[in-house]
């Protein structure tokens, strides 16, 4: 228990050190909070664009207009929760084993995932969070049905999971670096096998549909990331199934086994380190 | 004479085997830049399926089918292969920020003539590699083809490809020069970058739009990008309006020239020699 309440102190000074920073360049700040919504409102005009031409997503799926701005804003939330937190961590670390200043993260008395996962917070990335959550507000309030606390309570945890999801395969493939020296591209990777998770699940069909949506189901999760809380808030399909309970159980079970791969490919690529450059 | 060919044919060579350098995380990348398209395509299969169930008859979006709308995609990642222009004015940005432009006003060899002649190189050396990673994809989704283009079409098409290669490059030329009079443009370069994406048909078929906004996307030159070509593949610009593309495409490209060196001109002359 000290040790989270240390773990806590030591983020939060992390997280003002980096606002700080922020502010030091203020307008180079607003920029980053201008140009990367501007990405956001760009794709929803997107949506809007679909949605003049058809009236859902995929026959029976449920997923009508507002239903699926809630999944836009879910994913949102998600994913500017991620990069806010994580995203640049991810590439700095690559940056600290070129250079060999991850032996300084590694002499510190704490644990070294969790030092270099959090060192610095993007707080531009709010930006995009307050964007997320207002749609959410906005497309669940033209939807018919009230949203119970209980509903709330389980959208807040299972939209943890999602960030824990992709975090953990986020720092998985950061981690390889540690074996290949330099690895730009797998970051890439990274966002091209995020990009999987922009639609609703229900779109994976076919013969070639089938398989991407297993494996993005059960062995790289991003699917269940932001399908389960957007599910769960909207209920597309409500009176649901016997079946459904498993889907919104594998939020929480997707995102305990990607962290505890996550941690073990870290702590293993740790051991392979050879200090560079001293 | 033959000095000129002797310098362009030494720097189209070095470019060349600087870019072979990496060629195994280049092949990786660029197959794995059709990965975003395979969601693409399973997202309009759900619309055209949901169209197709509620209005009981062959769907389309825009005047495309599902077969077009695929097609549509591949071929404006054909388009973006020529028209896009990686590191081009970030590149120019740096130079002129940290000084090193300067060699260019030492040296007899012209600015421009160089990045072209560079990004030629790049370029020749993309397709060779990048030609594996699109054949097999285009092999795999040959189904989507449904009809190909017929004789004098593919002359059109061709030429509207090497156009947009050409204006992709006078275009983010000019927008690095800019660089002269601003310095910082980086923010610049995000807001072109995105513009370009949604209004380059890139992200959907710009015939999807509604009224006025088609016709203001229709109006300026970023459509010659990733849609004209396509739009051209798949005979959505026909007979005259197809050479007037092309015409319109042409001038575009002759006026980003002329503007591009007009620019490098009066920079040079504004020019203040930063970083030593």
């Amino acid at each position: 228990m000290r040790g989270f309440a240390r773990a806590w102190s030591v983020f939060l000074t992390f997280a003002r050190n980096s606002l700080i920073r922020d502010m030091t360049f203020r307008a180079n700040f607003l920029i980053e909070l201008v140009s990367s919504s501007a990405w956001v409102f760009m794709n929803l005009g997107f949506y809007l664009l679909i949605f003049h031409y058809t009236p859902s997503i995929g026959v029976g799926t449920g997923w009508g207009k507002w239903e699926f701005f809630a999944f836009a804003g879910t994913g949102l939330i998600i994913n500017s929760l991620t990069s806010m937190f994580f995203m640049t961590n991810g590439d700095e670390f690559g940056e600290m084993i070129r250079t060999g200043t991850l032996d300084f993260a590694l002499l510190k008395p704490i644990d070294t995932q969790f030092l270099v996962s959090l060192q610095r917070v993007e707080w531009s990335s709010a930006g995009n969070l307050v964007v997320g959550i207002v749609l959410v507000l906005v497309a669940t309030s033209r939807l018919a049905g009230a949203i119970g606390p209980g509903q709330v309570i389980l959208y807040l945890a299972f939209v943890l999971c999602g960030v824990v999801i992709l975090y953990s395969l986020l720092f998985s493939f950061a981690a390889t670096s540690i074996w290949l020296g330099r690895n730009t591209s797998l970051l890439d990777f990274w966002f091209y096998i995020v990009s999987f998770s922009r639609y609703p699940m229900e779109i994976y069909q076919g013969r070639l549909g089938r398989p991407i949506r297993w494996f993005f189901s059960f062995v790289v999760p991003v699917l269940v990331a932001v399908n389960v809380p957007a599910r769960e808030l909207v209920r597309p399909l409500y009176p649901r199934l016997a079946s459904d309970w498993l889907f919104t159980l594998s939020a929480p079970v997707a995102a305990a086994a990607s962290f505890a791969v996550c941690r073990w490919i870290f702590a293993r690529a740790l051991r392979s380190y050879r200090s560079a450059s001293s | 004479m033959a000095s000129t060919a002797s310098t362009a044919w030494t720097i189209l060579r070095i470019s060349m085997e600087e870019r072979l350098a990496y060629r195994g995380d280049f092949m990786l990348g660029t197959l794995m830049r059709f990965l975003p398209i395979v969601t693409q395509i399973f997202l309009w299969a759900a619309v055209f399926s949901e169209i197709e169930a509620t209005t009981n008859r062959g769907a389309t979006v825009a005047g495309y089918g599902y077969h077009d709308m695929v097609a549509y995609y591949l071929l404006t990642m054909l388009s973006r292969a020529f028209s896009s222009m990686p590191g081009l004015a970030s590149g120019i940005a740096r130079e002129i920020r940290s000084g090193t432009v300067k060699r260019f006003l030492i040296q007899p060899v012209d600015m421009l003539y160089f990045l072209f002649l560079y990004r030629l190189a790049h370029k020749l050396v993309y397709y060779a590699v990048a030609v594996v990673p699109f054949v097999l994809v285009f092999y795999l989704c040959r189904g989507f083809f449904v009809e190909t283009p017929q004789g004098w079409v593919w002359v059109a098409y061709v030429v509207s490809l090497l156009m947009a290669f050409l204006l992709g490059f006078f275009l983010e030329a000019t927008i690095g020069m800019l660089s002269f009079w601003f310095l910082e443009v980086s923010s610049l370069l995000f807001i072109y970058m995105l513009l370009s994406f949604f209004c380059s048909g890139h992200m959907f078929p710009i015939d999807m739009l509604p009224e006025p906004w088609a016709t203001v996307v229709k109006a300026i030159p970023l459509q010659y990008l990733a849609y004209f070509p396509a739009a051209v593949f798949l005979g959505k610009v026909q007979g005259a309006a197809m050479i007037g593309g092309l015409l319109m495409q042409a001038t575009w490209v002759v006026a980003f020239f002329l503007l591009a060196r007009w620019a490098w001109h009066r920079g040079a002359r504004r020019y203040s020699a930063f970083g030593g």
